[in-house]
């Protein structure tokens, strides 16, 4: 069985965010470019799946500019067999990128697709489930446990209030949650490893797809600025403060 | 201009972040209808006709729709799609979960947990973890979103009841099935809708210590408990008291941030709070810059005098 897992490019968890001051977007000249972090989970646990005899290849797809192939060698290098860029310059909203995916899918005879759940710059959580949804797949979000067994995977998902576990016939859709597993680090002989293995190209217009943006972006702007707060020297005026001051217990 | 909103609830009653999905769809204008998709879920239609500006309720009740399973959910959804001007959820577990699979089956880009609705078709939204906003304008219909239930008020009740409409099930799609739920027990405040949260870090050093010292304060306050990503990695406490980007987002009147350094991606959770205490040994840790109040030393020390003056002026 092959799993796909499509990755996303994203500014580095830890750079901090700057919105422009022409309010188009936020900073992204120069700053430090990542796989998203939810993405290197499902990344890991399909590589997992295929040292554990359950997967007989893991490729990565991702759809975005030239520099994405970047990602795609970090993914190579963690363990992956091959990778799919889609190439494109082209703003790409969550249910364009769903549909990028969908065709791959159907191109590649993928038995399961692992997702992050979310990329922590847009914050759409959307990717997984509209895919799942094009398909016609059964989906599981938030995964922290996943088992493969007779064509069927076992998903224990984080939900509100604790832990749901479902079970989905394959193929089907999951996304990574927090707590799935700890990505590897990718070890200097697999990094030099991963420059020699096969990297597709594609575009849009090759997979049949219209990534026009559905919705526009009329502004982006900073979150609203917190008043500047006081430190307080001991335990009794915290509550004096919160009970004088703040009024609030 | 009629509205859907899709209620979360767990068959016996509705979620209460159910509540300000309906105030936002109340601001965007139009006749709104509630969509509660159950089994044996009477109790619950029943509590959500009650809800002030809610119009008609839409019942369909059948074992498959019993836990909310995506696959079977969005298939019903997309089949009463064509009514709807705006179709809107909450941007809860739930709601994040089926919501993107309903738009996709319509052919439509949702927008995902507003925080402001300017028109029938502008919107905000928070991205890059809250460190900015966006404002967005989508011209197809039916506009689909996933709404911040903290962002909005929740609704009233009203004194008459809306009319509930029985629906018949769609197909079962038979993709996923359920198998069990672990559900975490407490008898304190819910917390994504507790007024006063009270949150421990990898500061808090242990299972027990969030027991020992941050348990006896949330019941002093009457507190909900919520953790950040390092306590719950650390397995002091379960995943479902982590605040943060991913994971619950809460803004009570008053938030307790103890032992957590304040990693932007905790911030996001929890910084509109109207009130903000941190409690930290390191007086350069990030939370104390967004905290009204700020409280530097050891924790371990500090709670229990903290505790103590709390029972002292009450």
């Amino acid at each position: 069985m092959k799993i796909l897992v499509p990755i996303k490019r994203v500014i580095d968890a830890y750079v901090t965010i700057r919105v422009k001051a022409d309010q188009t977007g936020v900073e992204n000249a120069n700053v430090k470019m990542s796989v998203n972090p939810f993405c290197e989970i499902a990344v890991e646990e399909a590589i997992r799946l295929k040292e554990a005899g359950k997967a007989t290849e893991v490729i990565v797809v991702s759809a975005g500019n030239a520099a994405t192939q970047e990602s795609l060698r970090a993914a190579l290098a963690m363990g992956a067999d091959r990778a799919i860029l889609i190439e494109t310059d082209q703003e790409l909203q969550p249910l364009a990128i769903a549909k990028l995916l969908k065709a791959v899918a159907e191109k590649e005879q993928a038995g399961l697709v692992i997702l992050g759940k979310q990329s922590i710059d847009g914050d759409h959580n959307q990717t997984g489930q509209m895919l799942a949804g094009l398909l016609g797949w059964g989906q599981a979000t938030f995964a922290s446990s996943l088992t493969l067994e007779n064509d069927r995977a076992t998903v224990t998902r984080e939900i509100d209030g604790g832990l749901e576990t479902l079970s989905l016939k394959l193929p089907a859709i999951i996304t990574a949650d927090l707590r799935l597993n700890e990505p590897r680090y990718a070890s200097l002989p697999n990094i030099m490893k991963a420059k020699q293995k096969p990297l597709d190209r594609l575009n849009p217009d090759a997979l049949g797809v219209d990534v026009t943006p559905r919705y526009k972006t009329l502004r982006v702007s900073e979150p609203p600025p917190r008043k500047p707060g006081v430190k307080v020297e001991s335990a009794a005026a915290l509550v004096e403060k919160l009970r004088g001051e703040a009024k609030i217990i | 201009m009629r509205i859907l909103v899709i209620a979360e609830h767990d068959n016996k009653s509705l979620k209460s972040c159910s509540l300000p999905v309906v105030t936002a769809a109340s601001e965007l204008g139009g006749e709104i209808d509630m969509l509660i998709a159950g089994h044996n879920a009477a109790d619950a239609a029943a509590q959500a006709a009650k809800i002030s500006g809610v119009k008609r309720i839409l019942h369909c009740d059948a074992p498959l729709y019993e836990r909310g399973l995506a696959e079977n959910l969005a298939q019903l959804v997309a089949s009463l799609s064509a009514d709807y001007s705006h179709i809107l959820a909450p941007a809860s577990f739930f709601g994040k979960n089926v919501t993107p699979r309903i738009a996709a089956l319509l052919d439509r880009q949702q927008i995902s947990d507003i925080t402001a609705i300017h028109d029938a078709k502008s919107f905000t939204r928070p991205i890059y973890a809250g460190n900015a906003f966006e404002t967005v304008e989508i011209s197809e219909t039916p506009v689909i979103l996933t709404v911040r239930p903290t962002a909005f008020d929740a609704t009233p009740e009203q004194a008459e009841s809306a009319a509930i409409t029985a629906l018949p099930p769609a197909e079962d799609t038979d993709l996923s099935a359920f198998v069990s739920r672990a559900l975490t027990k407490s008898d304190r405040p819910d917390l994504a809708n507790a007024a006063i949260v009270i949150s421990g870090g990898r500061g808090l050093g242990s299972g027990e210590n969030f027991k020992d010292l941050l348990e006896p304060l949330a019941d002093s306050l009457g507190a909900a408990i919520g953790a950040s990503r390092a306590a719950v990695d650390a397995g002091y406490v379960p995943n479902d008291y982590q605040v943060g980007q991913t994971g619950k987002i809460v803004a009570p009147n008053l938030y307790i941030a103890v032992g957590i350094s304040g990693a932007v991606q905790h911030l996001a959770g929890m910084k509109d709070s109207k009130i903000i205490v941190a409690i930290n040994k390191d007086e350069d840790a990030p939370i104390f810059q967004i905290a009204d109040y700020g409280l530097v030393g050891d924790l371990f020390q500090l709670l229990p005098e903290l505790r103590a003056a709390l029972d002292n002026s009450a």
